[in-house]
């Protein structure tokens, strides 16, 4: 499949008045066309500085690229100008915030800010962007998209807000669609409608989407690929099923862990991982993880491991997975379907 | 979950009516009743806007209660009682708050924080035992002595939850309500918070009110568990009954909403995907709440307001469907979903 994106060794830092926060530490991974990655982690994991610094939305200062190269479509957006990333975002790359209410301009109507990137992008007249306008709204589910073409985002439901959002994203047919927390601030039966609505497109579309998350029900909904984020890190990449039924870090597998079964049995403790994320103004020398991590070694503390290859799809960054370390096998918390896979 | 199922509270068509612009009201809990069995979790879902976290405030009559009853211990909650005994309930029912970040004074240490419910009861005898009582506290939900002279800002989301927890602990209560405890937080964090709570209500002999969206977090935790849609109670069982066999067509699509962390059950399982939004509260459907995006909705639901049965032994539903009157009419509805 084709490269869309590729994104190699990036590093984000922030100037704060405390110390240099690095926020993003070396993270690369590639976006195929057609396909969704989903990417995981706890809040200050990096996950949001990572794709905005796609769409270079980063203000700098105080933040700054401290090396790595952002390829789309083989072009180098790094070295881009202000002007020239105008005319990719909206047009190539387009993003989809969590919160409708806060990033929709609540002074325009909605059918105007669909029109705005049609105007400017496609060089269409107001009649037109308002005739497409209308296939939008009607294509993103919609109702009575006469009306609500002409309505403030005040008027809007929350589903629906984020409907419009995605209208808006959409305008243009972007090559790359970033969802940051697409469907966090709804509530499961709207996110549910969006989620189905976000894999429709995706087949009429032809877009690729990498969506942002912290929720793993999420990403088994929506996700081809998987990349596990940590302390401005990405520390496990893989397919959906890679991450879920062969997970190798145990990052992973306290994450697996630490969210409860619908199936399972209440009486048992969830797999809480100890402690807090790492403060990123200092980070730590080693793997990000060590401190929390129950098997921890003494090599973990002062070096950062290389990704060890587990397939052509799935690396992991963990000492364990050295042919030097003891083997450990990952908790039953971690074991995703359980017995039932194993039976298959 | 305790046997003797001792009743701790007794809610009584309930009801909680806000008056908005002029002549609107906003029903926000529109005649809801249950028990709350001492030594249990109840579990309170639904989705924003529903209710559950104003229910929960009325409990505690942080909201005075506009119609019917909380009973507590044999209390009524909500009579007219005099400033020492409205002290002595506060006492007894505590409340842990949502946003860990709005619900600490930014101004006031963390020893400050846990104590002010000491102060104003007047629980500790002089400085030293004030001091020893606060650092146990702080023990208990894994913080440490040295954070006593912290402020809240020093902590991550996750350590402010357990202040808010000491805080609640602090005056020994009977009944705590947890509204949103862990929704602000992050999973694996969500879990230490959820497992702390567990072991102080085994500690304890704590009960709980447990308000979330999050229904595997809520059926992790809970023994039962209420459904609330637009103020009123759809459905309410067992947190195990509640899971294996929902009845009302609302928790049915509530539960398939939910998405599972296994790729594989993703990718073949048959969801019931809602069409449209909640209704507005100020103006809701005559008749069943639901009914304007229930699947197996008839004509009687737009007429009649369903009424609150006993299906099985401890499992209530608010719907035709199961109403002996009024069942025949679904069935051809309900063969056309199956």
């Amino acid at each position: 499949m084709k490269k869309v994106l590729e994104v190699k060794d990036l590093n984000v830092f922030f100037d704060t008045y405390k110390a240099e926060v690095q926020a993003v530490r070396g993270v690369s991974f590639d976006l195929h066309e057609k396909e969704t990655l989903a990417i995981v982690g706890e809040s200050g994991s990096g996950k949001s500085v990572t794709s905005q610094s796609i769409m270079k939305l980063i203000p700098m200062p105080p933040g700054k690229f401290a090396g790595g190269s952002i390829k789309f479509n083989g072009e180098e957006l790094i070295d881009k100008s202000e002007r020239q990333m105008e005319d990719i975002r909206g047009k190539e790359i387009s993003m989809i915030f969590q919160d409708p209410m806060t990033s929709l301009n609540p002074t325009m109507t909605v059918g105007k800010q669909i029109a705005e990137s049609l105007i400017k992008h496609q060089n269409m007249s107001k009649a037109q962007a308002r005739k497409r306008g209308l296939e939008l709204l009607e294509l993103v589910g919609i109702p009575n998209p006469e009306a609500r073409i002409d309505q403030y985002p005040h008027e809007y439901s929350g589903g629906m807000r984020q409907r419009g959002m995605i209208a808006i994203a959409l305008a243009c047919n972007p090559k790359v669609l970033i969802a940051d927390e697409p469907t966090t601030a709804l509530d499961v039966t709207i996110q549910a409608q969006i989620l189905d609505l976000m894999r429709d497109l995706q087949d009429k579309v032809n877009t690729s989407i990498i969506l942002i998350t912290h929720d793993l029900g999420v990403v088994a909904n929506a996700a081809h690929r998987v990349a596990v984020m940590y302390g401005g890190k990405i520390i496990e990449t893989g397919t959906v099923d890679e991450i879920f039924y062969n997970p190798t870090h145990p990052y992973t597998w306290g994450l697996l862990g630490s969210m409860p079964d619908l199936e399972g049995d209440s009486d048992e403790e969830l797999q809480a991982i100890p402690g807090t994320p790492p403060d990123l103004a200092d980070p730590p020398k080693g793997c990000p993880f060590a401190a929390r991590c129950p098997y921890a070694m003494k090599v973990c503390e002062n070096h950062m491991p290389d990704y060890f290859e587990l397939s052509d799809t799935q690396k992991s960054a963990c000492w364990l997975l050295d042919e030097r370390s003891p083997k450990v096998e990952p908790p039953e918390s971690a074991k995703v379907g359980g017995s039932k896979r194993d039976e298959q | 979950m305790s046997n003797n199922k001792e009743k701790l509270l007794e809610i009584k068509n309930l009801k909680k009516h806000f008056n908005v612009g002029r002549k609107a009201t906003l029903k926000a809990v529109d005649g809801i009743n249950f028990d709350i069995y001492k030594g249990e979790t109840f579990g309170l879902v639904g989705e924003s806007g529903c209710g559950k976290s104003t229910a929960g405030r009325t409990v505690l009559r942080l909201y005075e209660a506009t119609d019917g009853e909380v009973v507590f211990n044999g209390q009524n909650v909500h009579s007219k009682k005099s400033g020492k005994d409205t002290k002595e309930l506060s006492r007894k029912m505590q409340m842990i708050f949502q946003d860990p970040y709005a619900s600490l004074n930014p101004r006031m240490t963390v020893k400050d924080i846990i104590a002010e419910g000491i102060d104003i009861h007047g629980l500790a005898k002089n400085k030293k035992e004030r001091e020893e009582t606060v650092i146990e506290l702080l023990e208990t939900v894994g913080l440490n002595k040295e954070h006593a002279n912290r402020y809240p800002h020093e902590f991550s989301g996750g350590q402010r939850q357990r202040i808010g927890i000491a805080r609640a602990l602090a005056l020994d209560p009977d009944f705590i309500v947890a509204d949103e405890p862990i929704s602000a937080l992050d999973v694996s964090i969500q879990a230490q918070v959820v497992n702390l709570m567990k072991r102080l209500q085994k500690e304890r002999d704590l009960t709980y009110l447990f308000i979330a969206h999050d229904l595997a977090m809520v059926k992790h935790i809970s023994d039962r568990v209420g459904v609330m849609y637009l103020g009123r109670m759809m459905e309410l069982a067992s947190s195990d009954d509640l899971y294996k066999n929902p009845l009302h067509p609302y928790t049915r699509a509530l539960l398939s909403a939910i998405p599972v962390s296994d790729p594989d059950v993703e990718k073949n399982r048959e969801r019931v995907i809602l069409e449209g939004d909640v209704p507005s509260p100020t103006d809701p459907p005559s008749g069943c709440p639901f009914r304007t995006r229930c699947p197996l909705a008839q004509d009687v639901c737009a007429e009649v307001v369903p009424e609150w049965i006993e299906h099985e032994k401890g499992h209530h539903v608010a719907c035709h469907a199961y109403d002996e009157r009024f069942s025949e009419r679904f069935d051809a509805a309900r063969e056309a979903m199956s």
